[in-house]
């Protein structure tokens, strides 16, 4: 079996329709570091993309039995990527290094990155890579007030890029900035057509790859931890909470948590992303999960300074953060049945219990709220 | 593949450190996989005991999730564990009931959350 790290990253490329997807995607794509890269693109069209391998596929969702969208099979997904990693095996194609997939403006990222991780054959040839999702300046904030699925791509984003921002007036993308950061403060915000924007950290750089793991963790960590010095959010149902761990955690109860909490609750939390002292481990473990999805853990050999504390970012829509925070604490407990006792700690690390602190302060709304009917929910389209 | 029952091997659970040997190979104390699953099983079974089920380790690969009527169910994973358990029980496993909280803070000082604004 392939190491995880060896798989080939399938990027997910999503944002309102007319963001710039396309736009962005070409401009990536002539950069000499992912000549290698194949391109699934949902949306029929012109899309010009020169030298590199384009693959349509059309959007279909298989529905497994437990009915939930976020673990919904992307038949066109499965089909596209076998059928690509048959040609490259049989050398019919060029042998590429990385997937990047172009969805429609409406579609709801998970499904593909459920595909990649459950289906049996593309677990073993592909991983998620990053979810770059495309905002437009000039649109965004009525999007993200009328539309599910806009609030859903800004949630799931790994990388957030700005578009059209010279089309917006200074205002707009102003009242925009926070808004964003406020609903995923874990992902940077970029700008497209910035002469910084740079496609190796938008497609080839992630916690898995060996060449940007250390710097990529280290970003994190960053914004991880400027996250909760009070930069998060109330956005009516779907909110961004930051936690941050003065202890060191119990990986086992940590898991038993985690997927108890997704198994029962995955399709309200939207995002999980935090780097961890795990109690025993020199270094961090960087966790990343997407509703019911988790990937494999990351981690750095040693920590890059003496702030060993953890933080965990999570999106969730509708549930409580303070039973959330009493929950996690609760499980880590249970690994620690004499907390007093463990004073000491493992070596190198602070003593085994844990407090959990919500330390975000709450941004006022740039707008007006949500409505109820506006929640995410699960609905089947 | 298995070859006694034909299913596909997975990618190994992520909550398992035999899954992932590169991130827990610098464990500072002692570990092995038999040690993990008993502590697994260990913060497993106080988990469930609001519920009236057990579990245990099986042969080192699966989890046995046994009710007290004897109904049981063999599970490779917790994903697998919670959706059975909830199969037997009949009912959802929340760990954000507030009466599953009480069961595992009683007697047990977990600290205080802080929230914001407070």
């Amino acid at each position: 079996m392939s190491a995880y790290a060896d798989l080939v990253p399938v990027n997910i490329l999503t944002g309102a329709l007319g963001s710039g997807k396309t736009t962005l995607l070409k401009e990536l794509l002539r950069a000499p570091r992912l000549r290698q890269t194949a391109v699934l693109v949902n949306e029929l069209g012109e899309v010009g993309i020169d030298h590199h391998l384009i693959e349509h596929a059309t959007e279909s969702t298989l529905l497994l039995e437990n009915g939930c969208l976020c673990c919904a099979m992307r038949d066109d997904m499965k089909t596209s990527l076998k059928d690509l990693h048959s040609r490259r095996e049989r050398g019919e194609i060029p042998r590429y290094e990385r997937v990047v997939v172009e969805t429609s403006g409406v579609a709801d990222p998970v499904p593909i990155a459920y595909t990649l991780i459950a289906e049996p054959v593309l677990m073993h040839h592909y991983r998620l890579g990053n979810v770059v999702t495309l905002v437009d300046t000039v649109n965004a904030r009525a999007q993200l007030e009328r539309f599910e699925s806009s609030v859903k791509q800004v949630a799931l984003a790994d990388r957030l890029v700005l578009s059209k921002l010279d089309l917006a007036d200074a205002g707009e993308a102003q009242a925009l900035r926070p808004r964003l950061a406020a609903l995923n403060p874990a992902a940077p915000l970029l700008e497209s057509g910035a002469p910084d924007l740079d496609p190796v950290d938008l497609l080839v750089a992630d916690p898995y790859d060996a060449g940007a793991k250390a710097r990529e963790i280290e970003k994190w960590r960053g914004r991880l931890a400027a996250g909760g010095n009070g930069r998060a959010t109330r956005h009516e149902a779907v909110e961004a909470h930051c936690f941050t761990f003065d202890g060191a955690l119990d990986w086992t109860a940590f898991g038993i948590w985690m997927t108890m909490l997704l198994h029962r609750h995955g399709d309200r939390v939207l995002r999980i992303k935090g780097l961890l002292n795990v109690a025993g481990l020199p270094g961090p473990v960087l966790v990343n999960g997407v509703q019911h999805i988790v990937h494999p853990p990351a981690h750095l050999d040693a920590w890059p300074g003496a702030d060993r504390r953890s933080h965990l970012v999570v999106i969730l829509d509708g549930l409580a953060i303070d039973t959330v925070a009493r929950s996690l604490e609760a499980f880590n407990a249970i690994a620690n049945p004499a907390p007093a006792a463990l004073g000491r700690g493992v070596e190198g690390n602070p003593p085994a219990t844990v407090r959990v602190s919500t330390q975000c302060a709450d941004l006022p709304l740039a707008s007006r709220r949500l409505k109820n009917s506006d929640r995410l929910k699960h609905k089947v389209k | 593949m298995c070859s006694l029952c034909g299913i596909l091997a997975g990618r190994g659970h992520w909550t398992e450190s035999s899954a992932n040997p590169e991130v827990f190979a610098g464990r500072h104390q002692a570990h092995t996989v038999g040690r993990e699953r008993q502590q697994r099983a260990r913060i497993l079974n106080v988990v469930l005991a609001h519920y009236g089920l057990s579990v245990s380790d099986w042969a080192g690969s699966r989890y046995v999730l046994r009710s007290r009527t004897g109904r049981s169910a063999l599970v490779e994973n917790l994903n697998e564990l919670w959706a059975e358990a909830e199969q037997l029980l009949g009912r959802p496993c929340d760990p954000l009931d507030p009466s599953l909280l009480s069961d595992l803070t009683r007697d047990r000082d977990v600290g205080t959350v802080s929230h914001p604004g407070t």
